[in-house]
């Protein structure tokens, strides 16, 4: 038997290593957590186009379309806001905290705009969530999406108000990257669905 | 190994044993260690198992005469929705991720799972989903009445009115089971993908595990679609949506679209890891090393694979157009091509081997013959002009039990036994052991044999009375069920009194291959005082090469290793 040939510095486990384990593990479940995830919203997608493709009277009597202008500026903002999060990253790679707060401060807003500007939407609409199959998956997809980017904005909210604490983030760290990582898919999740219910209509 | 040294061990690591006597009250508390977790599990799976079985005794009951005579239609219908959901969710699911939870750190030169509090989350999911699924026994109105697969427009009927009942708490149990299952398999996903032990390559890796990572992959890709379903079907049910309902323009079918992608991979989240324990249990009470130990890691992952790509089976009576119907028969019997792989290498591995005949190896040989008489039945019904005629019969049922008792149940037991020893640290009664399996055994093929020709002579499935002219195989069928209710009292048995008063097992009672063999029965809290150096691939059986490079348990145990 010989261990000549094994690298020493593969067996670097010490019996207190188990929490650094779980903090590097931690990105790499996020990830997969996400692509399961992304499985729901693909069923409801999968969903919507059965339905529509399938039913002929789809709209519910008297509804003639959607409004596309303010769901289009809602789209640009919340697009843009991915760039945002992701200069606020690269300034806290840089250790520049301000930097980091002022461009993740500016990314909630955008964020906050988005859901404010979904709100105004559903009051104005003229259909509710039971008015037939069209109403249904319309707020199905819409809600779930809205509660993800509540949720991003709530993340952002903490991961904010964590770097305030004395030495927290000195080299980057796993909150705020999973934070952005989440901004980011659900951003391309709300691309796939603008353009499956807004443009395609 | 000695008392003494196991007292130092414990002494050492500062906390008693899992398992040590004085110590049950562990189990009863949130605890991250994975063996805990894993005994948490399978103990509640087996609470569960007998609740589901008790259920299954006054279906048998019921059966036993063509009138119904012992419960009425709507309680025969509440009766087998669920009993059919507390096997698949309540038992299933939560045993085989109980003994992975055990094996699969250990297998893998692990300290835990990559996620120990997320992991302890997702079991304490488990009795509060099963406790919502018990009360709706005692709701007005009863329990759901719609079968485990719940298919709308049944499910969307509300007989009481009121906004919580039977069906609602049925989705919402169902619900919270995905949410619990995939916090489980992300875990298993990154403990496999990320903790193996320096030298633990893929093609290192026990079959086992090569299992579980196939089987969380189908929990992580196909559990959203039916979550998806899921909560469609309960907006539909309480917020006055009609996705699935045709009365207002929904569309029933979709739902079992949704349900079958998910629900039909599902019976490999289940199987797969049985043909794990079968994969690790031959060689060892063979003493030969696992045949085409490659073929059989790489055909779960084909399996895995396809099983994503034949979910309409189920739906060739659902008025699915006859293309679909002659793709989907072709991809289902390609699942035959795998599994065929796997059967070979299996009766390869026994072949001439000195067989051991320990209850672990009764119980895998029995569960592999019944998985290949469930195998031929299956392809007969992957056959779409077969499937039509004997669909909804007795058939469908005696193929799927001979797979989930015969084949998934029996694996289970073999694999309890086969771990009991390291879970423990005590040895089970062999006497009691095989006891039990006489009585499964004989019991499996009572109750579910007959099946096969009252389904052929066209007997319908779901029903609480019959035709007398089914009565002769009805009542074998019946004995039978009665049977496999009392064989799970020596297994209860001999698990309680053996735990407690079984003689010290050493840490490999088998002389099996394998880390989780060289360390301590049962494993010290961190499971390996160093973290073993793989160096070779397991199942050597017969063969001088050692599998590590150093001595996970340092010099404290020899002897046995
Ligand atoms: C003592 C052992 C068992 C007996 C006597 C038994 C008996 C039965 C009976 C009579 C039915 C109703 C069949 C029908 O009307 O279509 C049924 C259904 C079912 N059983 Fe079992 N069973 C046993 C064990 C199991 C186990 C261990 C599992 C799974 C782990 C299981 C899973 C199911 C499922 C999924 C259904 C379908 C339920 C439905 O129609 O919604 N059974 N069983
Ligand atoms: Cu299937």
């Amino acid at each position: 038997m010989s261990t000549a040939n094994l690298d020493p510095t593969l067996n670097t486990h010490s019996p207190h290593a188990a929490e650094h384990e779980e903090e590097d593990h931690r990105m790499f479940g996020f990830i997969v957590f996400l692509l399961s995830e992304s499985v729901i919203f693909l069923s409801f997608f999968v969903g919507y186009t059965v339905y529509k493709t399938n039913i002929t009277d789809w709209l519910p009597a008297g509804v003639e379309g959607l409004e596309v202008r303010e769901p289009l500026i809602n789209t640009i903002v919340l697009v843009s806001s991915s760039f945002v999060i992701y200069f606020a990253e690269r300034f806290l790679h840089k250790e520049n905290l301000w930097g980091f707060r002022a461009f993740w401060l500016l990314t909630m807003a955008m964020g906050s705009f988005f859901l404010y500007g979904q709100a105004v939407e559903w009051m104005g609409l003229p259909f509710g969530f039971t008015d037939g199959v069209f109403g249904g998956t319309f707020y199905l997809l819409t809600g779930f999406h809205g509660l993800h980017v509540m949720t991003g904005v709530l993340l952002q909210g903490i991961m904010l108000g964590r770097s305030f604490l004395p030495n927290n983030y000195a080299g980057g760290e796993f909150g705020v990257a999973a934070t952005s990582l989440f901004w980011h898919f659900v951003d391309v999740i709300w691309i796939i669905l603008f353009l499956l219910i807004y443009v395609w209509q | 190994m000695s008392n003494a040294s196991l007292d130092a061990i414990a002494a050492k690591s500062g906390q008693p044993f899992p398992g040590a006597p004085n110590n049950w009250q562990r189990f009863f508390s949130f605890s991250t260690d994975h063996k805990v977790i894993g005994i948490q599990y399978i103990v509640t799976a087996f609470v569960f198992f007998l609740i589901g079985g008790l259920l299954a005794m006054v279906m048998r009951g019921e059966l036993i005469t063509p009138e119904a005579d012992l419960v009425d239609r709507t309680v025969y219908n509440a009766l087998f929705t669920m009993h059919g959901t507390i096997m698949l969710f309540m038992w299933t699911f939560p045993v085989l991720n109980g003994l992975a939870n055990y094996l699969v750190p250990l297998q893998i030169g692990a300290r835990d799972m990559a996620f120990p509090r997320l992991n302890a989350a997702a079991f304490w999911l488990v009795p509060v989903f099963g406790t919502l699924l018990m009360v709706s026994f005692f709701i007005p109105g009863g329990p759901s009445q719609s079968g485990w697969w719940a298919y709308p427009p049944v499910s969307l009927q509300n007989p009481t009115g009121n906004l919580i009942n039977g069906q609602v708490l049925w989705l919402i149990a169902v619900a919270l089971s995905g949410v619990s299952s995939i916090m489980g398999a992300v875990n298993f996903v990154t403990t496999i993908f990320r903790m193996r032990a320096p030298g633990m390559g893929w093609f290192r890796m026990p079959a086992f595990c090569w299992t579980v990572l196939s089987a969380q992959m189908i929990q992580l890709f196909g559990l959203p679609a039916l979550t998806a379903g899921a909560v469609m079907l309960l907006l539909d049910l309480t917020a006055g949506t009609s996705f699935f309902d045709p009365a207002k323009g929904g569309d029933p079918v979709l739902y079992q679209h949704f349900f079958w992608f998910y629900s039909h991979p599902a019976v490999y989240v289940i199987i797969l890891p049985v043909f794990g324990f079968f994969s690790e249990i031959f060689p060892v009470y063979a003493r030969k090393p696992l045949f085409g130990y490659k073929f059989v890691v790489v055909s779960s992952v084909v399996i895995t694979v396809l099983s994503a790509m034949v979910w309409v089976h189920h739906m060739f009576a659902s008025g699915t157009p006859s293309w679909m119907r002659m793709l989907f028969m072709f991809s289902t019997m390609l699942i035959s091509v795998p599994t065929g792989v796997k059967v070979f290498a299996w009766v390869a591995t026994v072949w001439g081997g000195k067989l051991r005949l320990d209850t672990p190896m009764l119980f895998a040989l029995g569960g592999l013959v019944c998985f290949l008489f469930a195998g031929i039945t299956g392809v007969m019904l992957g056959a779409v002009p077969f499937d039509i005629h004997v669909n909804n019969t007795y058939f469908v049922v005696g193929h799927f039990h001979y797979v989930i008792y015969g084949a998934a149940v029996m694996g289970v037991y073999a694999a309890i036994y086969h771990w009991f020893p390291k879970m423990t640290g005590h040895m089970y009664y062999e006497g009691l052991g095989k006891l039990h399996f006489v009585l499964t055994f004989i019991g499996v093929n009572l109750n579910f044999f007959p099946m096969h020709p009252l389904g052929l002579m066209g007997m319908p499935r779901r029903v609480a009375s019959y035709d007398p002219e089914f009565a002769y195989w009805n009542v074998i069928a019946s004995l039978g069920g009665f049977l496999l209710g009392v064989s799970t009292l020596p297994f209860i048995l001999n698990m309680i009194s053996s735990w407690i008063l079984g003689k010290r097992a050493p840490a490999n009672p088998w002389n099996a291959i394998g880390l989780e063999w060289m360390i301590p029965s049962p494993p010290p809290v961190e499971n390996f005082e160093e973290i073993p150096i793989v160096v070779s691939a397991p199942y050597g059986y017969g063969s001088d090469e050692p599998l590590v490079a150093n001595n996970p348990a340092g010099e404290l145990i020899n002897e046995h290793s």
